[in-house]
């Protein structure tokens, strides 16, 4: 038994079970249900009913109102054949999706779900680098889509392939350059002192910190970067589904394609979670200090649903934006970018500065 | 085109790639097939292929009787089917000689308006869903679905309707239907204001529609425009007026216009011509005359039952109708009317017999797709998608 708890204080073994314990029970299960989510709350904006077909026959026929629907795809892609193209690179091929899956999988590595208890983190390491960590991961994303297009040997999965890669590494550019005056604000770039910079208050302990109020700008750049980051209508040019078909996964099908859809619902969970971090508080609840006598275990709790509540709120903000504008042509997405995004960004860090300069 | 082959041949940097937009496409509607060249994600050139929904029609017309021709025209527009079905029975009525009485004209203007709607909801809504706005595709389809009950309750069929006959149409309309039809009118109503402010203002929708797909004026008439492809380059033609048949001489409305003939253009006019369709309906339910719905005619018309098994004339001529056909005295005739989309045309020429010896259609989408190359050349992959869906090809009339 002493070895047991031994070796759950090693670090390392602590920081793999919070992987598979964040991965299997928070990001899977969200991501998957987020499918079946967009897909109900798209008919419920769109006058329809929605998914509501799968049904198991042994239970006389029970539907779960669609929720059915998450095992049936499941099982579908898995079941599907793994087709690849005739004159397609196998090797490059096979691995494309699991870049993007990878790389929308490593932003929870440095997310802070809820504050600590003693010295138990619900963080699986707070690296040092912080943010920095999050923008190389991200544009390792950028692989999984060239290889696909490149590897397809399709010529509307070269388009988007090339799409792609050209708005996600421009749209880094502009990830950068919006938090610049967040990290100003905080003096770092490490999550858990950015986290805890926005539990500091205003006029004592009238408004709180958070990044939404002190970068208010950088939070509109951030969100509309990451969304085109992450491809998302209106920035899906890249899988142009009426021109291009489906872009760069277009010759994809089975498990594979399941993962380059898993990974675009996970890294929509990435962009709320990075959202709701950066500029919302984090876990913290404001003005719960206060309450002073607060069991530790009871305001990692509520913290713990502070911050899924607010991750859920910007999942379905995405998803109501999906489904209410239309979505923009791959050159009005590199100019909306590089002529209205990145001009807004700069002078949004040269404000900062002098604010801070003038505040000190 | 060989130039174009050429330029490939000599491009040394190969950065010219032909690309198969379709047959199997998701923005080609009907069934169509472009090899576009594109360099980068400019179109260079672009060839229309059509014939993927070759159906035969007019060969079939040729060993079909008259009055069997009718529900082929359904088909032939799958969008607006009654509109084709007054076109062909216009034609055959102008062959004839006769006029349908004038109930049945005001009904058939009722009618035609309401495919005019469905028609024009179905092109702006899937033009629409192409770039992105999906939800907004659903409501017209909404609309379009209260609309469809209407045509239902009347002819008993949503696209198949086979409704008009020659001299008038099969059936009046039922019981109730003018209050049935003014409710089902303010909730397209509804839906048009709504999705009004949902799109028309959009700056993204704008952006991706605006200035694209321009022709203009002279180019458009060079290249046969009708309808609202026509209009939407400004030159107000419209052949319900300009011909003015039917009664749309007694019903008051505007033919809009745009201005430049972009895609933007061409989705004002036609979310315009649907407010005009709609009072237009309105003013004919108001003037809606009594009497009956066809011609008293024993050329063209069965005789009433009663007269079949009553007296030795009404069966030998209800005998002569089915064995015979309608038999349209020798010539040939044009009769152009105005389709969702623009001209649709019927010419016609009898021999005199039970068989016409032509009937060919002139469809309003051909000229459309010809002048797709013209139109798309220069610029990028992603506006055929607005370009084509304003264009609103209908494969069942182009290929027939």
């Amino acid at each position: 038994m002493d070895v047991l708890i031994g070796i759950l204080l090693i670090p390392t073994v602590q920081a793999v079970l919070k992987i598979f314990v964040i991965i299997f029970a928070l990001v899977m299960p969200l991501a998957t249900v987020l499918t079946l989510m967009e897909r109900k709350w798209s008919a419920m904006i769109q006058d329809r009913v929605g998914p509501n077909r799968a049904n198991i026959p042994f239970l006389n026929n029970f539907r779960g109102r669609g929720a059915l629907h998450i095992a049936a795809d499941g099982l579908k892609s898995f079941f599907k054949e793994d087709f690849i193209p005739e004159g397609a690179d196998r090797f490059l091929f096979t691995i494309a999706p699991y870049f993007g899956f990878a790389a929308a999988m490593a932003t929870f590595a440095i997310i802070p779900f809820a504050g600590p208890i003693g010295d138990f983190t619900f963080q699986i390491t707070d690296v040092k680098p912080g943010l920095l960590y999050i923008f190389a991961i991200t544009s390792l994303g950028v692989y999984g889509t060239v290889l696909a297009g490149a590897g397809s040997n399709s010529k509307f999965a070269l388009l988007g392939g090339t799409r792609a890669s050209a708005q996600m590494l421009s749209y880094e550019v502009f990830i950068g350059l919006s938090l610049l005056g967040v990290f100003m604000v905080y003096e770092s770039t490490q999550i858990s002192v950015i986290v805890n910079g926005q539990n500091t208050y205003w006029f004592g302990n009238l408004i709180p910190k958070w990044g939404v109020l002190t970068q208010p700008i950088a939070f509109f750049l951030f969100f509309t970067a990451m969304i085109a980051e992450t491809k998302r209508a209106p920035f899906d040019a890249p899988e142009g589904e009426s021109e291009i078909v489906a872009g760069y996964f277009l010759e994809y099908s089975g498990m594979r394609f399941a993962a380059f859809m898993l990974a675009e619902y996970i890294a929509l969970v990435g962009v709320s979670v990075l959202v709701v971090t950066l500029f919302f508080g984090g876990y913290h609840i404001p003005w719960l200090h206060l309450w002073e006598s607060a069991p530790q275990w009871l305001v990692s709790l509520l913290q713990f649903m502070k911050f899924t509540i607010f991750t859920f709120f910007f999942c379905w903000l995405q998803l109501q934006i999906r489904w209410t504008v239309p979505k923009f042509r791959f050159d009005q997405t590199m100019a909306l970018g590089w002529k209205k995004l990145l001009p807004v960004a700069l002078g949004n860090v040269v404000v900062t500065a002098f604010i801070i300069l003038i505040a000190n | 085109m060989e130039a174009v082959e050429k330029e490939i041949r000599n491009d040394a940097d190969a950065s010219i790639m032909p690309i198969e937009i379709g047959p199997a496409h998701p923005a080609m509607h009907g069934i169509v097939r472009f090899t576009t060249y594109i360099d980068g994600e400019e179109i260079i050139d672009m060839i229309p292929e059509i014939g993927y929904l070759h159906r035969g029609f007019e060969k079939e017309s040729e060993n079909s009787r008259w009055i069997q021709i009718t529900p082929y025209t359904d088909r032939l527009n799958y969008v607006s089917p009654i509109l084709c079905n007054i076109g062909y029975s216009m034609a055959v009525e102008k062959l004839f000689g006769i006029e349908a009485p004038r109930r049945a004209e005001y009904t058939r203007v009722i009618m035609g308006e309401i495919s005019r709607i469905t028609d024009h909801l179905t092109c702006v809504g899937a033009a629409a869903m192409e770039v992105g706005a999906f939800t907004f595709f659903l409501w017209f389809i909404k609309a379009r679905e209260y609309l469809w009950e209407l045509v239902e309750q009347v002819t008993g069929a949503r696209l198949t309707t086979n409704w008009t006959r020659f001299g008038g149409n099969a059936n009046d309309i039922p019981d109730g239907f003018l209050q049935e039809l003014h409710t089902r009118l303010e909730q397209t109503k509804d839906i048009l204001k709504e999705c009004d402010a949902l799109l028309t203002r959009n700056k993204i929708f704008i952006d991706r529609v605006k200035d694209v797909g321009v022709i203009s004026k002279e180019d458009a008439m060079s290249f046969a425009f009708t309808g609202p492809m026509l209009r939407a380059c400004g030159i107000p033609y419209d052949i319900r007026r300009s011909d003015s048949y039917s009664v749309y001489d007694d019903l008051d409305f505007e033919i809009p216009v745009g201005t430049v003939g972009d895609c933007f253009d061409r989705y004002l006019v036609r979310m315009e011509e649907m407010w005009q369709s709609i009072s237009i309906i309105e003013q004919a339910s108001d003037k809606m005359p009594a009497g009956p719905v066809i011609l008293d005619d024993r050329r063209v018309s069965f005789p009433d039952k009663k007269e079949v098994y009553g007296n030795i004339e009404g069966l030998i001529d209800h005998f002569k109708m089915v064995m015979d056909g309608h038999q349209p005295p020798l010539g040939e005739v044009y009769m152009p009317t105005e389709g969702g989309n623009g001209e649709v045309g019927f010419y016609l020429v009898s021999d005199g017999s039970g068989t016409p010896v032509k009937c060919r259609v002139r469809p309003p989408c051909f000229n459309y797709v010809a002048a797709m190359p013209y139109i798309c050349k220069g610029e990028y992959i992603a506006d055929i998608v607005p370009i084509f869906g304003s264009v609103n090809m209908i494969g069942g009339e182009l290929d027939r």
